[in-house]
Order: C-alpha cells, then structure tokens, then sequence
C-alpha cells in the first residue's frame, strides 16, 4: 500500500511540467513579445494586401462580335477549363452500337513565325498532337462528355475521354501505304476503343465511362489540330510563348456505323471561333465527301485548356511573407541564446529533446494558422479576379482546399525549419540568411528564370522549395502541348510531394538542432 | 540530516584549462551555505553542473538525491538565480515569470503573488529590458522563488543591489533557511557573506579549500593574536621579542602580536615602561580570514572565461 503523503512529495510522480505545459509556456513566451506577434501579422498582411491589390487591379474583357463581354472559359464534364474545337462529321446513335472508320492520310499546315513583318510563312506538316479519329459525345455543344480513339501525328494511337484522360495505343502515325483503322463501341456506359492494322485482327485501345453520356448520342469522324508552339528566351531570362495556328486534313473511308443510327451525315465546326462581325468563322474546318471517303479538315484541339490565370497567382506576395516567418522563427530561439535565456529555458524544462519539441510545436502551429489566414487569399483574390472579368481556371473545391492548407503547412515547415536553424546556427542574421538561401532564393531563381531550365527543375526537386509546388491547382497535362515552367506555376514534384521534400528537410534539420541542444554544455 | 545537495568529486576541464578538480561538499537544509572563492574558483560551473546544464566529466551532482536533468516540476524542486541579465528585453516582468509558471502547471496567481515578495508589484508590467540591475536581481529571486521550492541556488545574487537590497537579501535568505530551505548562495567577495551564512565552502582552484561554519572560520583566523597601539614601537618589539613574541608591524604606531596572552603582554612593558595606549585582541575579519585560506589558491587569469562573462 502506497503512503499518499510519499507520493505527494516524490518528485518522480509530480508530472506537472508534462509537454502540454512546456507547449503552454512557449506559447506564452511567444504571444509576450510584441516584435515576435507583429512579425506574424506583418506575414499574413504582406501576401493577403499584395495578392488582393494586385487581383483589384486586373482587368480583362473579351469581344464577341464587337460588343465586350466578360472572359469566359469552358468547362468539361470534371469542372476543369478545357479546349473544345474540332471538325465533327456525325450522325446520331441511339443506345449501344459501333463506328469503324480507316484512316488512310493525314497531312496538313502549319503557319510558322514571321521572318518578314506581317508576311504569312506557311509550310506543309503536321504538329504532334494533331488527331483524326473517332467519337461519340453528348452531342455537339462545347465541353460536352465525350469518349474518342484516334490516331496522332507523333504520339501513336490514343484513347480519350472526357478532356483529361489519355491512354496511349500502338505507336506510329497513318500515311497512304499504311492505314489505320480504328473502332469504338458502346456497350451501355462503357466505350471501348479498337484499332488494326488490317481490319480484320483488332486490339483494344483501352475502355471509357464517360461521365455524361445520354441514351442517344452523336457518333462520327473527328480532326483536330492544336496550336504549334514556339518558346524563345529572352537576353535576360524570361521566356515568350508563341502560339500559331495549324490545320490537319485526314481522309476517311471504310466508313460504318451499326446500332440504331439516324439520318444522315451532319457535320459541325465545334467551338469555332467568329470574325468580328460575328458570323465569319475564323480559320474554319471543313470537309468534303466522295465515293464513301470524307476528307476532313480541322483547327483546334480536344483536351484539357492551361489558357487562363490561376488561383494561385494571388499568392504573389507569399515569398515575402515567409522572410517574416523565417525571421520571427529563428528570433524565437537565437534570442534566447542571445541573452542566455535558453538556460532558463532548460532550468525549467531539462529534459532537452522536449523543450525544443515544445517550442518547434508552437512556432509551427502559429505559423500554420498565419499561412492559413494569408491563404485566404486564394479564395478572396479569385472572386475578385473573376468580379473583374479575368479567365481564372476553375478548379475543385478539394483541390482549392488542398491549395489553401498546403500553403499553411508549407508556411509551418518553413518555420520549423527556421526554428531549427537557428538553434544550430544560434546566430540569428546568420540563420535567417541560410534559410532564405535555402527556401526563397532557390524560389527566386526559379521563378525568375535566370537560370536554365533543366537546373531550374533540379532546384525544385532538390530544395526545400520544392514546397511551393503545393500551391500548383493546375496539373501538367501529357497530351496537351504547352510550356510548363516554374514561372508558369508548373513544378516539377507534384504538390504533395513538393511538400512531403520540404517536410523533410525540416525533419532532419529538428533533429539535428535537438541532437545539439541535448549534446552540448548549455 | 538529508543532504539538499551533493556535490561529489566533480572534475571538469575545458580544453586544457582545468575548471573543476574533484569538488565535492553537501548544503545541507535549514540553512544559508555561502559558496566562495576568487574568480575561476569553479563556483558557477560547479552550480551548472548542479543544475544539469553542464556536464561534468567525472564525479556526481545530485538535489534531494536526483540528478537535476530527472527532476520533474523541477522549478517546484530547486529556484535558481544564475545569470540576472538573462531576460528578453521587450517582455514585461510578469510574462517573465508567467511562462516560467505555466511550464511548471503553476497558475498567475503564484507570479503575483512572488512579485510583491520581491518588491517588484509596481513595474510588474514594465518592459524588463529598461530594468536596473538591481530590479533585474530582484527578478531573478522571484523566478527563483516561483515553485516555492525547498532548495534555492543563487551564484552571485549581491551583484548590483543598493544597500538596502543588500539588507533585504540577507534577511529574505535567511528567513528562507529558518522556513527549512536549503540555500546556497556564491560570491566571489568574503565581505557579502558576513551577517548572511552560517556555513562556508571556500573554492580555489575547482576544489574546495575549506568547509567550516562562519564561527569556527573566523575563531581559527583570529589565531590568538593581539593588537597593540604604541607611540614607542621599537621598544615594545625589542620587549615582547625578548619574551618570545612574534611581532609584527601594521603601521606607524600598532603592532600584531602572536604568541603571548595579552594579560602577558601588559606585564612585559609595564615592566619595560614601554608607553602603550591600547592592547586588544584581535577579532579576524571574514575578509582576513578568507584571504589568509585562498592565498594559494587564487589563480589569475589572462585568458578570458569560455562565456565571455566576467564571474567564474
């Protein structure tokens, strides 16, 4: 039988400087030094005033048929921005059926940039993304759910649906010795796409459920032909994005539909873009029929669109932010080991792993709740872009709230990261000058584009800057051409692992700062 | 008795500069044990290292019989004063002590409460960094104070206190010694600790020289010898060395003589018509008595301590 009296006074069983009071008495020391509470403030005022006055001052319209409207974007079937522009010969199918086709050519234009001012250099060829096949969609309105097999200049035979998704078939492209011939079929809601070499030995491409694909649908032959590219660097970094038009002719024949299908061959110029005047099509498709071969013509592309601000560029100011939380961060520590402090600290806590446990526990929740407050921004400054007439991409609510708390847990680690420096530096100018060289610069060359690209994704990769890579709402699309750069918004480590690298670095560099505080005379 | 501290044959260097070499003494409860020495006596490292913030590399150092770095609540178990400039300059006195308090589960009660006990209630809310010394002294004692703790260790708490702080330390000690608490308090001045402790561990040199109560420290200083004011000095000397005295010359017209009585030393230049004005005997000073027992083991030092601060 234990003796109370023993066990009030055994200093082994007091337990009252448990973690959650070491928490406590960090979390008051924090809130007790005003430098330190405005510091964080001064965080979260940079990136929302920054990301709200420059989203204020954004204004855009767009001109349909001479009269300003406000930008607008579409959308497929997930939500997302897409491009919907294709040459579509089409009868109706209703219920399950079949559409086999053989392509036997493709060729086409592709205007390149000027040499002389003003003169159009255009030359025979097609860009690797041009598509000729087939498709069966939610009829012909633009962003409608649709599921296609085709076959494409450079990238082999391809299944796609609904914008985003992309499985590749059999590489090679179609030309007048070798044709290729393509099947789809429904079965319910699944779609299944074939190809062959001969039209009689088949293999499937992949299968698709289209999201919204209603009993009767439009069944036809489709061509594309996205925009070529040309990137050029500038003397003093920075990159130009050109973007010129192209055409693809395919030649169809070989042509059957089985199932219930209805009338006759219609054709569709889909997501056509007008002159001026508004009736004009500019740089229309077209198609032509002979003897059971259709021979179609078509500008544009059928894929997920990158065209567009995105939410996240409101967060222009976040770099900025984060030198606050770095310096407030490391102060939290290199002070106390500035006035001797620390031994107070480990009077009162000498159990050494834990009081820096403590301390990194509250620096990283305030700033957690500082990032969460500046990421407000996000959602602020994209109404307020949309209020003024900007295209900003759409993207999910996860995926905003994904961009929202990973911009909060980038900004703790961040701080836990310099919390950590700073009492392995104990130096607080030296420790803020190495986190900054380790987050922000890298940042800054990477954005700045100072360096080459190639460097620029190592960085990225390597860093812990690969944590802004949480911030990315829009994801690189392998289908769709463009130029994906860090100054484009495009990292090189998808977001979660971008921050999983940061998380990382901020890991070891706490345990290295407990290794030193438990090793050393204080 | 149980022990409050123990100390146990610390040894410590620093590169080659020896700071402690095999230290040991107890403070027992109940009363104020004054730690003394010259700087570089080892008084500071050897209260680091009782607090766990040093590591020695021989040797134990143990409060109520644990080793500090074990202690839970370890405010409510020991109150220190090491270093009163440690503070962070823009927080107030009562956040000072508040998070000190709430790291040991104590509440803001117990703050106020410590910061009427140091005299501090007026400026508790003022910024720490426009504080005096001596109000930064007082600080640190209510820190100290905070967990009300049955053992108090101080390294130089005199330090910057006006007289009447002086005064109050004294007697704020030594009411905590009468309420049962063990206190050990250094100085690297003997004077400080006169009227102040009942027990002595004189440091030099990172061990201990002496370990003795103030009473016994003095007496065995005093040494028997007497005082001995004379306009005709040469004649008392030639007199008293006659009879075997050792004498020796303080200034122009008194004398110390050691090894005769003082009733003896009357009768001798009565006898020798030796004019006299006053025979005394003489009551060491602490000050004498300490200088007398760290004559060997003052050490100075050219090199500048490893902290950079100026008491060992």
């Amino acid at each position: 039988m234990t003796d109370p009296s023993t066990v009030m006074t055994d200093p082994t069983t007091g337990g009252r400087d448990g973690f959650p009071h070491l928490v406590r008495a960090e979390w008051t020391k924090f809130r007790t030094v005003r430098g330190w509470v405005a510091g964080m403030t001064l965080a979260v005022v940079l990136v929302v005033a920054l990301g709200l006055l420059s989203a204020a001052g954004s204004h855009a319209s767009c001109g349909m048929g001479g009269v300003e409207t406000a930008c607008t974007l579409t959308t497929g079937p997930g939500g997302e921005a897409v491009s919907d522009r294709f040459f579509f010969v089409h009868r109706r199918l209703d219920g399950d059926g079949s559409i086999t086709v053989r392509v036997d050519s493709m060729t086409g234009q592709i205007r390149l940039p000027d040499t002389v001012p003003g003169v159009r250099r255009v030359v025979a060829g097609v860009v690797p993304w041009a598509k000729a096949g087939i498709m069966v969609k939610d009829g012909v309105r633009e962003g409608a759910s649709y599921a296609a097999v085709m076959v494409t200049a450079r990238h082999g035979v391809r299944m796609q649906h609904d914008f985003t998704e992309d499985v590749a078939g059999r590489s090679g492209g179609v030309s007048p010795g070798s044709p290729r011939w393509l099947r789809l079929t429904r079965s319910g809601g699944t779609l299944t796409g074939y190809e062959s070499v001969d039209g009689r030995r088949w293999t499937v491409v992949g299968t698709a459920r289209p999201a919204h694909l209603p009993a009767a649908v439009e069944a036809g032959m489709f061509v594309a032909s996205p925009g070529d590219l040309t990137v050029s660097r500038g003397d003093l970094g920075g990159a130009s994005v050109q973007v010129r038009f192209t055409e693809a002719t395919a030649v169809f024949d070989q042509v059957r539909v089985e199932g219930r299908a209805g009338g006759t061959w219609s054709h569709d110029d889909v997501g056509v873009a007008y002159e001026a005047d508004g009736r004009t099509p500019h740089h229309p498709g077209r198609f032509t029929e002979s003897g059971g071969a259709f021979a179609i013509t078509g500008v544009g592309d059928v894929a997920p669109s990158v065209d567009g601000m995105r939410i996240e560029s409101t967060l222009s100011g976040l770099v900025a932010g984060l030198v606050a939380v770095i310096v407030v961060a490391v102060l939290f520590v290199s002070a106390e080991h500035r006035r001797g402090l620390f031994r107070t600290t480990l009077l009162a806590a000498p159990r050494r792993g834990r009081a820096f446990a403590a301390k990194a526990v509250v620096v990283g929740a305030v700033a957690f709740a500082a990032g969460l407050a500046a990421a407000l921004t996000v959602p602020l400054g994209a109404r307020v872009l949309r209020a003024n007439g900007n295209a900003v991409l759409p993207v999910s609510t996860f995926t905003e709230l994904r961009v929202v708390a990973g911009v909060a847990a980038l900004t703790a680690a961040v701080a836990v990261l310099a919390l950590a420096c700073g009492a392995l530096v104990r130096r607080g100018a030296a420790a803020v000058a190495a986190v900054a060289g380790l987050v922000v610069v890298p940042h800054i060359l990477a954005t700045a584009s100072v360096l080459p690209p190639e460097v620029v994704r190592w960085l990225l990769r390597l860093t812990p800057a690969a944590g802004f890579a949480v911030q990315q709402s829009v994801p690189e699309y392998a289908q769709v051409l463009g130029y994906y750069s860090p100054q484009g918004g495009y990292y090189p480590l998808p977001p979660l692992a971008g921050l999983a690298v940061l998380c990382g670095y901020a890991a070891l560099a706490a345990v290295l700062a407990a290794v030193r505080i438990r090793k050393g005379d204080a | 008795m149980r022990a409050a501290i123990e100390v146990i044959g610390l040894r410590k260097r620093y590169g080659r500069t020896v700071a402690l070499d095999g230290m040991s003494f107890t403070v027992l409860p109940g009363r104020v044990t004054g730690f003394v020495g010259p700087n570089g006596a080892g008084k500071s490292t050897t209260m680091r290292v009782i607090l766990g913030l040093d590591a020695a590399d021989e040797g134990s150092a143990l409060v109520g019989g644990r080793p500090y770095r074990s202690l839970r609540a370890p405010l409510c178990q020991v109150g220190a004063l090491l270093d009163a400039a440690a503070l962070q300059p823009s927080r107030t006195a009562r956040n000072h002590l508040l998070w000190l308090a709430h790291s040991q589960g104590l509440g803001a009660r117990r703050v106020d409460a410590v910061i009427e006990q140091v005299g501090l209630g007026a400026v508790a809310r003022r910024r720490a960094g426009g504080f005096s010394l001596g109000m930064r002294q007082r600080l640190g004692i209510a820190a100290a104070l905070l967990g009300d703790p049955p053992v108090l260790i101080l390294d130089e708490p005199v330090n910057g206190l006006d007289p009447e702080g002086v005064v109050w330390i004294r007697g704020l000690l030594r009411s905590l010694a009468a309420e049962g608490r063990a206190v050990l308090v250094s100085s690297h001045l003997m004077s400080e600790m006169q009227d102040m402790a009942d027990h002595l561990v004189v440091a030099g040199r990172g061990r201990v020289v002496e370990d003795t109560s103030v009473a016994d420290l003095i007496a065995a200083a005093s040494d028997g010898r007497v005082t001995l004011r004379t306009t005709a000095r040469t004649e008392a000397m030639e007199a008293l060395a006659r009879a075997g005295a050792r004498v020796a010359v303080q200034d122009r017209d008194t004398l110390t003589v050691s090894g005769l009585e003082a009733g003896r030393i009357v009768a001798l230049l009565g006898a020798n018509d030796v004019p006299f004005s006053e025979v005394a005997a003489h009551r060491a000073s602490l000050e004498e008595a300490y200088m007398e027992l760290t004559r060997d083991a003052v050490e100075f030092r050219a090199t500048i301590p490893r902290d950079g601060t100026a008491t060992s």
